[in-house]
């Protein structure tokens, strides 16, 4: 694999939901790159399109939603154009997705080993059963499951949440995904547990040089695991950048807000920031900036439709008045 | 399961011992059996021997408990009008009630699971939507008319299919079966049909109900994520959830089916218990009601229980020691 | 650090007035009949069972013959084909006569109302039972609502058809006996559905807050928990009323339910059985034929009701 070709490069990604209320842009003119090993973190609200935005990348995206525009390469290859067959080759053999609530995500009556076995062998129909065994009790081991032998035999609510959501990761691993997409996983588990996932999802990430697309609405967690870090606002990607840079100096009103609303040590016993207003309505969004109702910095020029500028090297925001040079 | 089947099987002695009550004194208020069983020329010490015979002149407890105890033993008395055990007059026919029962079953499951796994995966589709809409036809047809209009068509117009009778039969394991013979299965078609009606529908709007609800479900998405096909998915994945209510709800509509058999084993004359009951009705023949409603009660608890031990066996989940019956 | 500021600042630079008028504020009445109308097979439903109605009510003043009136049948004129005349030629049988010279339409009239008199009677009846059982135990709580519940789901786990064939044959014939039969098979899922309702109601907080304002148990189970059971309740009204007709037809041509003298649709099925083999499908077909469009109907209206009062299925 050529170095320089990103693992995954989505452009002016449009993936709209044609409802009887109307046509919802749930993710909107949306463009990132993903790297090898590299962890790029996804945020904002619920209701932002971040979620859509991973379905979009598996090809995942129920009716009355499709991808209407933008383009997909991962690995260099174009996905949006491909037939269903060969997109379901790439899932979960080359892109393999964990979703946020492990209570939900496996087949109540199915047991474990079946579903493991079973996405093994929707890639490969040659291995054989004893072998798949063993690449199954490598990935539970890998997660840290105690005494994989015996899980495998379980049925997923023998286990805990925490326990499901490694048997979930362990399940995105067995084949040794290039790019991994992690949907709010640990949002439904315990701070302990979360650590430890999180903790395993980065040394994962350096090791094997799988790339990380980590959707969260928590910045805490993406401070200490991303590399990168998206801003999504009403389907729109409003900030993009280095974890850093984006985070000690946020451009977008929005991206300031957030970080002003995260409580932290140095700000013990000030108020927190509230963004005032209400998360818009994807439906009948009126042309223009989607924040701008709650934006102080917003003016008449607001009503236009901003596009993405480039103010830094390596940093892109969409908003007609970014705060330039401004340090938090 | 030890202790769930000792506890089933003590509340199910308990629930037959009030039921034989409630059916023994409602059923004892059905008409005077004497009238129909002694000729008009009879005098009056005739009457009062047959009566003494049949135990009639007891207060209505004494009869009960000599009813009970004789239960216990396996006699349930004999038929006023056949003079034979009332316990092996419907044992005999069970066989062929039995045998429509699970055919309409059976039909109802074959044509209802794929026809509601259609509208559920694509609801909105025409084809869907006219599934949908036959199936409250379905469920508004009423089964005696679609009887009659179906030996009318397929017996007299057509001339297909026999209209009355079981057939011919032979034995499996010992009890006569009809649907082994060409001509058994001629007979068995039109009522198995008829009686399958109903419950298609049911089947249809219960798969068509789960498919939508599970569809919605994460597990199916990340099955998805996994690169499953949508074959395996639907077929493994979807259709194994859905099987566990489908299973016990149809379960428990055996029972249903068998009460509605006395139906269509009336209108295609078909040798089942429900015949013998609504002729017993009518002729007044008391421990044959008895007999009937104390096996279908008991019939009803063993489809319970097995029902819900099939529960158990679909639904992981579920642990037959910790439910509640 | 520079402090992000505190204040929840009003917007300042501009607030967009809504472009777009909102839509008038819908009541819940306007909306369900909006979306009931969205559903051409329900509002065909509605317009049938309307017709049926009419001529369940209007059935004197409709038929062109009483058929009830052993004066005006003649058994000359019996089993005639549809559209034959009369011996006199003084009358057309559109739909043929029965066994009896009676005519067929004048027959299915007057059998509909009785019909739908039996179903909707029963109904009314097993929902005041099964409602005030249903509340009941839904507020009383504890040992009264598991007591209840037992006998209603020991009653449920055995087919109406059997209770009720066993009822009849101690009660004998007629219209009030077999309303009884079909209130003792029916109050029950009344109960049920409306004590499902009323113990979700009754677990919010405007019933607690109720309580503490101090308001009495009368204006607490009528102001409150009925109305907000009502959803669930008319759609199994709807769908018990179309069971109560059908289940009345069966019992009839079973010969259990109502007496030759006021024959109901399932008796007039019955009657036409015998004469079914010979060809003479029409006294069977016809009265059949009635009964289902009255069934269907109802169940059309009652299904579609039941998609869009479920909470569940809303989109």
């Amino acid at each position: 694999m050529n170095q320089q070709t990103p693992t995954l490069k989505v452009e002016n990604l449009r993936t709209h939901f044609f409802t009887k209320m109307g046509v919802v842009k749930a993710v909107d003119d949306v463009s990132f790159t993903v790297g090898r090993g590299e962890v790029l973190g996804l945020v904002g609200e619920s209701g932002s399109g971040k979620s859509v935005t991973g379905f979009s990348v598996l090809g995942l995206v129920d009716p009355p939603g499709r991808i209407v525009e933008g383009s997909i390469a991962f690995n260099g290859q174009e996905l949006t154009s491909l037939p269903e067959k060969r997109w379901r080759d790439i899932r979960g053999s080359k892109i393999a997705m964990i979703f946020q609530d492990p209570m939900m995500t496996l087949n109540p009556v199915l047991r474990i080993d079946t579903q493991m076995i079973e996405a093994i062998r929707a890639h490969d129909s040659s291995i054989s059963k004893e072998e798949g065994y063993q690449r199954c009790r490598d990935a539970l081991g890998q997660v840290g499951i105690p005494s994989p032998e015996e899980r495998l035999k379980s049925y997923p609510h023998q286990f805990s949440g925490g326990m499901r959501q490694r048997v979930a990761i362990a399940i995105a691993l067995l084949n040794k995904p290039d790019l991994i997409i992690a949907d709010e996983p640990t949002t439904a588990l315990d701070v302990t547990i979360q650590a430890q996932i999180l903790y395993e999802a980065q040394k994962l990430c350096r090791e094997t040089g799988t790339a990380l697309i980590w959707i969260t609405h928590d910045l805490t967690v993406v401070a200490g695991l991303a590399d990168r870090i998206c801003v999504m606002y009403a389907g729109k990607l409003v900030e993009q950048g280095h974890i850093d840079d984006v985070l000690d100096a946020p451009l977008h009103p929005y991206t300031r807000g957030l970080i002003g609303s995260v409580p932290s040590r140095n700000k013990r016993g000030a108020a927190l920031y509230q963004i005032p207003g209400m998360t818009p309505s994807l439906i009948k969004l009126p042309p223009g900036c989607a924040f701008r109702d709650r934006c102080e910095r917003a003016q008449a020029k607001c009503r236009e439709e901003p596009v993405i500028t480039h103010p830094e090297p390596d940093r892109a925001v969409r908003c007609f008045f970014p705060h330039l040079g401004e340090s938090l | 399961m030890l202790v769930f089947l000792i506890r089933r099987t003590s509340q199910s002695v308990l629930v037959l011992l009030i039921m034989s009550l409630l059916v023994f004194v409602g059923v004892y208020a059905i008409g005077n059996p004497v009238d129909i069983l002694i000729s008009p020329e009879a005098d009056q010490a005739e009457i009062e021997r047959v009566i003494q015979s049949l135990g009639l002149d007891r207060p209505i407890w004494e009869q009960y408990w000599i009813f009970l105890v004789h239960a216990v033993q396996g006699d349930l008395g004999n038929s006023f009008v056949y003079n034979q055990p009332a316990l092996q007059l419907i044992l005999e026919r069970m066989p062929a009630t039995l045998e429509l029962a699970f055919a309409a079953i059976i039909i109802s499951i074959v044509l209802g699971i794929p026809l509601g796994m259609i509208a559920g995966l694509r609801p909105d589709a025409w084809y869907s939507r006219m599934i949908m809409s036959v199936s409250i036809l379905g469920f508004s047809l009423p089964t005696f008319w679609v009887g009659l209009m179906m030996i009318m068509v397929f017996a007299v117009m057509i001339g297909w299919l026999p209209a009355s009778g079981r057939g011919d039969t032979v034995d499996l394991f010992g009890v006569p079966v009809s649907f082994l013979t060409w001509d058994g299965l001629q007979h068995l078609l039109l009522p198995a049909i008829n009686l399958g009606l109903f419950k298609i529908s049911l089947v249809i709007r219960l798969t068509r109900a789960g498919m939508r609800e599970n569809l919605l479900m994460d597990y199916v998405k990340f099955a998805y994520a996994k690169g499953l096909s949508s074959s395996r998915v639907i077929f493994l994945h979807v259709l194994k959830n859905i099987l566990v209510p489908i299973v016990t709800v149809v379960g428990l509509e055996l029972g249903n089916v068998i009460a509605f058999a006395v139906v269509t084993e009336s209108i295609f004359a078909w040798p089942g218990m429900g015949k013998l009951l609504i002729d017993s009705i009518g002729l007044l023949d008391r421990p044959i009601v008895v007999a009937y409603l104390l096996i279908t009660v008991l019939m009803f608890i063993i489809i319970n229980l097995v029902v819900d031990i099939l529960y158990s066996v679909l639904d992981p989940r579920v642990r037959l020691g910790e439910m509640k019956s | 650090m520079t402090a992000v500021p505190k204040t929840a600042a009003a917007p300042t630079a501009i607030n967009v007035p809504e472009d777009e008028a909102l839509p008038p504020p819908q009541t819940p009445f306007r909306r369900f009949v909006s979306d009931f109308v969205e559903s051409p097979l329900a509002v065909l439903g509605l317009i049938v069972f309307t017709i049926v109605l009419l001529i369940a009510v209007l059935a004197p003043y409709l038929s062109p013959q009483n058929p009830y009136d052993l004066m005006q049948l003649d058994i000359m004129n019996g089993k005639l084909p549809p559209g034959s005349q009369d011996m006199y030629g003084e009358m057309t049988f559109i739909l043929g006569t029965d066994d009896q010279g009676r005519d067929l339409l004048s027959g299915i009239f007057y059998g509909l109302r009785i019909s739908l008199f039996v179903g909707v009677a029963s109904a009314f009846i097993s929902l005041v039972i099964g409602a005030g059982v249903g509340l009941f135990a839904a507020y009383a709580g504890g040992r009264w609502d598991s007591f209840l519940m037992r006998i209603v789901d020991i009653q449920l786990s055995f087919p109406a058809i059997l209770i009720a064939l066993i009822l009849l044959a101690v009660l004998g014939q007629g219209i009030d006996k077999i309303i009884v039969a079909l209130v003792v098979t029916q109050w029950a899922y009344y109960a049920r559905t409306v004590r499902g309702s009323a113990l979700i109601e009754r677990s919010k907080e405007y019933i607690e807050a109720a309580h503490c304002l101090g308001l009495g148990t009368k204006r607490i189970i009528f102001g409150h928990l009925l109305p907000n059971c009502m959803p669930p309740l008319i759609v199994v009204v709807t769908m018990r009323v179309a069971y109560a007709v059908m289940l009345e037809a069966t019992l009839s041509f079973l010969g259990m339910g109502l007496p030759i003298t006021e024959p109901s649709l399932g008796l007039l099925i019955s009657n036409g059985f015998e004469y079914m083999l010979s060809g003479k499908y029409w006294i069977s077909f016809f009265p059949g034929l009635a009964l289902l469009i009255t069934i269907v109907s109802i169940n059309l209206v009652g299904d579609h009701m039941r998609d869009i009062l479920n909470p569940r299925l809303q989109r």
